[in-house]
């Protein structure tokens, strides 16, 4: 059993192991490992390619992720005074929303985006000189679509185990509904809406099926490391990985940290 | 603010809270039924009852945090009507405290104040808060988080976070509940004193008539969402209104009987195995009419000789159990008319009492003027 786990663990870890081991190597090789170095760190952070993409995915992923943690949020507080049957269909449309493959997702904001643009284009553009396009602001939308889906997933789980009585204690207290929402209920939220907000931060960094669809003219680093790969894999390819993959781990880590601290603080 | 001293004649202070006909219905549940309730400035007032029957909607009625579905709820002659429960001049320490795991205990305190409008100078708030927390005897408890207050500790936070505000009302919804018996005791004692020193009128709930009985100026018995009796502690023991009543607050053998005759306040019955006794009658009886009696197990007595004194009525009854209790020790007797009966024999009279062990049989003596006649349910 303990060997078998351990295959399993090899199975899964052992190829991203050995893109963060080679990206220290010194040669040119991207599957050999020739000396050590961190040469191909310092070419990636150089390339302007690079750090266009980098800059791209990380005010994507910002702007998302602080759209999707606001509107999930008002979401997931909207949810809680719902009740009956509109409630089990908002709830199971949540899920779904996180269960359908991310390439349907691209695939149906793609052409759900196309149309629309399609539609106001032929007005809009001898009115303003504008023409809407895919790019920034249809890839953040893909984004906060499903991303929101997990704030509300998560906020939600914290608004159940809340004592609902923290609400009339300040209620009885003075504080009127909208003083209430700012001094109990959104700073006992805040950990889960944190949690939240880098999960969906995370998803949006790391993404690039969906970006692949809505992305338009923009590209981020999933997109710029595929585009790439297809010139050939070089360890300066190990090394971006290696880094995204960081700031990933980091900020699941971080998000963890944060669902944990909110579940053990007392009622 | 001034508070009429305990054993003034607290009819005279103002009504400073009122239930008229309110009844709150959750779907098909009746909470509470036609509540009919004046509390005055003051006074230190219990809700009663087995868990279930009501209290804590009453309480929450008057908190605001609960709407009446019929009726109405005045506070200082004010009808409240749908007046929310942060626009009412009272306050409520929750059952399970409900104190806000972010925030110190200072700032849990002083919570009420930051809600003023106008604004509370700071300065001020921290004084009161201070203050506050001394009433309570933390006064260096103050920059602590939550969860490093014991649960004693944390039920006082919970009293100075309450009583900060200066509320018309105190509502305390079973405040004791989650306390260990000892400090139960010291709390009971330390919340009757606070009220003495403020002033406050507090309204308590609870299901303990212990804790009723010993705390309160009056006490509110209910039952199935009703009020079944209004009273001192001692009305409610000595003059119960009803079966449920003598049997909820203490413990009371219940007899049948039938009476008599009737003189000013008085009436002669009989039991059912033809002995007379004297009991007190509040209602009006008529000779013939079948009646329910109530007497406490320590208004009886035992005897081991034959001979019984002049004013008192004795039927023999057979030793079924015995309970050593500390200061007293319960008998429970069988009749073979009567049924079981219940006698608390105390400490000293013990002496008296050779041989009195379990299978004896010895006599019941009933003094003339202990018990009552119980009202309809
Ligand atoms: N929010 C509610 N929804 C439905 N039923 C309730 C609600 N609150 C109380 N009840 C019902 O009302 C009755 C009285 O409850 P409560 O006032 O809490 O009793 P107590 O405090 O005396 O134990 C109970 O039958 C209880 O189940
Ligand atoms: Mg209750």
């Amino acid at each position: 059993m303990r060997i078998y786990a351990t295959l399993v663990y090899l199975f899964l870890y052992l190829p991203i192991g050995i893109i963060a081991l080679f990206s220290f190597s010194a040669g040119r090789s991207a599957s050999q490992m020739q000396g050590v170095s961190v040469v191909w760190y310092g070419k990636a952070l150089s390339n302007p390619f690079v750090i266009d993409a980098l800059k791209t995915s990380a005010s994507v992923a910002l702007t998302s992720a602080v759209l999707a943690s606001v509107f999930g949020t008002m979401a997931a507080l909207a949810l809680t005074g719902m009740k009956g049957r509109l409630r089990v269909l908002f709830d199971a449309m949540v899920y779904i929303a996180i269960m359908i493959p991310g390439i349907v997702i691209g695939i149906a904001t793609l052409i759900a985006l196309v149309t629309v643009f399609d539609s106001v284009n032929p007005w809009l553009e001898p009115l303003t000189g504008y023409r809407l396009s895919m790019g920034f602001a249809s890839l953040t939308a893909a984004h906060v679509l499903f991303t929101m889906s997990l704030v509300i997933v998560i906020v939600r789980a914290r608004i159940e185990a809340m004592d609902r009585s923290l609400i009339e204690a300040s209620s009885d207290l003075g504080a009127s509904p909208l003083a209430t929402f700012w001094q109990v209920t959104l700073p006992l939220l805040f950990p889960a809406i944190l949690a939240g907000f880098l999960l969906a931060f995370t998803f949006s960094f790391d993404d690039f099926i969906i970006a692949f669809f809505v992305a338009g003219s923009e590209t981020t680093l999933p997109i710029y490391i595929f585009s790439s790969i297809r010139r050939g894999v070089t360890p300066e390819i190990n090394a971006i990985g290696t880094m995204v993959m960081a700031t990933s781990l980091l900020l699941l880590v971080l998000a963890q940290t944060m669902l944990r601290r909110a579940g053990t603080s007392k009622q | 603010m001034t508070a009429p001293t305990r054993g003034e004649d607290e009819s005279q202070a103002p009504v400073i809270a009122e239930f008229v006909d309110t009844t709150k219905r959750f779907g098909d549940i009746v909470a509470a039924e036609r509540l009919n309730l004046q509390i005055r400035r003051g006074e230190f007032l219990s809700f009663l009852g087995p868990s279930g029957c009501g209290k804590t909607t009453a309480l929450r009625m008057l908190a605001g945090l609960e709407t009446p579905t019929e009726g109405r709820i005045l506070i200082d002659g004010q009808d409240m009507g749908d007046a929310p429960a942060h626009r009412r001049p009272v306050n409520m320490v929750f059952q399970q405290y409900a104190l806000f795991p972010h925030m110190t205990v200072a700032e849990n305190v002083g919570y009420g104040l930051r809600q003023r409008r106008p604004r509370m100078d700071r300065a001020e708030i921290a004084r009161r808060v201070d203050r506050a927390l001394e009433t309570v005897r933390l006064s260096d408890f103050g920059p602590r988080r939550i969860w490093q207050m014991s649960g004693g500790q944390q039920q006082r936070v919970a009293l100075a976070r309450a009583i900060v505000n200066e509320p018309k009302v105190l509502l305390l919804d079973e405040p004791m509940a989650a306390l260990d018996a000892k400090l139960r005791g010291e709390m009971q004692m330390e919340l009757l004193s606070l009220q003495r020193v403020l002033g406050i009128t507090f309204i308590l709930v609870t299901h303990d008539q212990q804790e009723a009985l010993s705390m309160s100026d009056r006490i509110c018995l209910m039952g199935q969402g009703r009020i079944v009796q209004i009273g001192t502690p001692r009305d409610l023991y000595d003059r119960p209104a009803n079966r449920y009543a003598a049997g909820f607050v203490g413990s009371a053998n219940m007899l049948d009987a039938t009476v008599q005759s009737t003189a000013d306040g008085q009436a002669r019955v009989a039991l059912a195995d033809g002995s007379s006794v004297t009991v007190f009658s509040a209602g009006d009886r008529a000779a013939g009419d079948r009646v329910a009696i109530a007497v406490r197990p320590e208004a009886l007595r035992l005897s081991v000789s034959d001979s019984v004194d002049a004013g008192a009525t004795g039927f023999a009854a057979t030793i079924t159990h015995k309970t050593f209790l500390g200061e007293h020790i319960e008998c429970l007797l069988h009749h073979p008319v009567l049924g079981q009966l219940q006698v608390n024999v105390p400490r000293q009279a013990e002496r008296s009492l050779p041989g009195a062990d379990v299978g004896r049989t010895v006599h019941v003596l009933w003094d003339h003027g202990s018990g009552l006649i119980l009202g309809q349910d």
